[in-house]
């Protein structure tokens, strides 16, 4: 049921597992295939509210599992365009395609340079095979 | 014992709907025995002892004087004058220290009998038919215990569990255990940590030490009078026929989110704006499907359909007092 893991190559990776789908002003974030396993089987998405702003490295958002609360980070910063009311009602779906049906915010950047920062697939890889 | 092997609600169905086993060989042991070992447990024990016929088990609190909940307790009638206590693993070595400082005043021996069993709780509507399975004699019955050898071991099999599911717990010689883990698993019983043991007691309402039970709270608070025979004159009874008589300022509830969220322990309960409580234990309640916990609540506020609000991290929830157990078996 959870999904292979993978980490798709026209990602931006942040070091906290979350990803950005990047496409001109705006961009889509989750988490990544690795934090959704370490954090096991979600049944709770709390997304931020539509029209609230997020700072990069800064927690937007909150993820449940049975035994515990994790934040989700920021990878970039910007205005919330979107949240992903599917997965609210559906959390496993973050398990289970964490990079299509699983995506959680989308967001209007405030400054698309700071992507510059975060890494890139082979980075990320790296990162995690450390 | 891990928090989890394949995942917490998976292994929490497992049980509900088939055969999970926990290895719960942390709890301690204390073995009774002598002339007075009756005698000896009716004044630590909070339930009537002269009840527990041969063969038997017992729950019970142990208390301080004041009535505070020292330990919860399960008790086996092993021979005539022989008895096992099973102990919370935090507790034991207090629970120990307080036998032994009680037993100085009665002809009876007191041993740790921790390093001698290995525990293994069977549980789920399967569970008894898949150790039967393996077992060369009846399995005893719900609340009963008994000697029965089971995949070529001799094994003490208790009809008691932790999960509001049928199904024994195995007292083992610890050499045998790996063996019996082994049997169990090629059965088709599937290995569960203490994620879901924590979150299926807490779906029937079961008391942890430590949450819901501590020595800073009653047994008539806990809603666990029903386990307290005062007329036995155990330590600590006339502060619970004091708290009985009299009512309590706090009782233990549960509840039930109704939107969205889970509660988390030490989380505050309100209601109309104003603190009325605290969460003693929270979770994500996987066969109900919702956010939902206990708590300690103003008496006054304690009857099951009233609202609540819990604060979760800063945000809150509205809830709701359920009646006790929060998740009944319906077959």
């Amino acid at each position: 049921m959870a999904a292979e893991e993978t980490y798709p190559e026209d990602l931006r990776y942040h070091p906290e597992h979350d990803w950005a789908r990047i496409d001109g002003e705006e961009a889509t974030f989750g988490i990544t295939w690795y934090a959704q396993e370490a954090l096991g089987e979600v049944v709770f998405f709390e997304p931020p509210e539509v029209g609230t702003t997020v700072s990069k490295d800064a927690a937007y958002a909150e993820v449940e599992s049975v035994k515990a609360v994790s934040d989700v980070f920021a990878p970039l910063s910007g205005e919330i365009i979107a949240v992903n009311e599917a997965a609210q009602e559906e959390p496993e779906l973050i398990n289970n395609d964490p990079y299509e049906g699983g995506w959680m915010v989308k967001v209007k950047l405030s400054d698309p340079a700071e992507a510059e920062a975060l890494l890139d697939v082979a980075a990320y890889r790296e990162l995690l095979s450390d | 014992m891990p928090v989890q092997y394949e995942g917490v609600k998976e292994e929490h169905l497992a049980v509900r709907s088939g055969c999970g086993i926990f290895d719960v060989s942390h709890m301690g042991e204390i073995r009774t025995s002598g002339p007075e070992a009756e005698a000896f447990l009716q004044r630590l024990l909070s339930n009537d002892v002269s009840k527990l016929a041969l063969g038997g088990a017992q729950y019970s609190c142990l208390c301080a004087p004041d009535g505070g909940i020292l330990d919860d307790l399960f008790t086996y009638r092993l021979g005539e004058q022989d008895y096992l206590t099973v102990t919370n693993a935090s507790n034991h070595e207090s629970d120990l220290a307080h036998f032994l400082e009680v037993a100085a005043d009665f002809e009876v021996e007191v041993n740790d009998a921790h390093a001698d069993w290995a525990m293994l709780a069977v549980q789920g509507p399967a569970a008894r038919d898949l150790v039967a399975g393996l077992a060369s004699s009846e399995l005893p019955a719900r609340m009963t215990a008994a000697a029965v050898e089971i995949a070529g071991a001799e094994v003490l099999v208790c009809g008691t569990g932790y999960t509001g599911e049928a199904g024994v717990e195995l007292m083992i010689s610890p050499e045998h255990a790996p063996a019996i883990w082994d049997a169990l698993l090629a059965a088709g019983a599937r290995p569960a940590g203490l994620g879901a043991r924590d979150t299926l007691r807490l779906e029937v309402c079961f008391h942890l030490h430590g949450h819901e039970i501590s020595p800073e709270r009653n047994p008539i608070e806990a809603g666990l009078g029903w386990c307290c025979k005062e007329a036995t004159g155990f330590i600590g009874a006339e502060a619970i026929a004091t708290a009985r008589e009299g009512g309590t300022p706090e009782r233990l509830v549960a509840f039930k989110l109704t939107e969205r969220g889970i509660p988390r322990d030490g989380n505050e309960l309100l209601a109309d704006g104003e603190p009325v409580g605290v969460v003693t234990s929270g979770t994500f309640a996987p066969s109900l499907g919702l956010g939902a916990g206990m708590g300690y609540v103003r008496a006054e506020q304690a009857e099951p359909g009233t609202s609540l609000e819990v604060d979760v991290r800063g945000r809150r929830r509205a809830a709701e007092i359920a009646a006790m157990p929060l998740y009944e078996k319906h077959n």
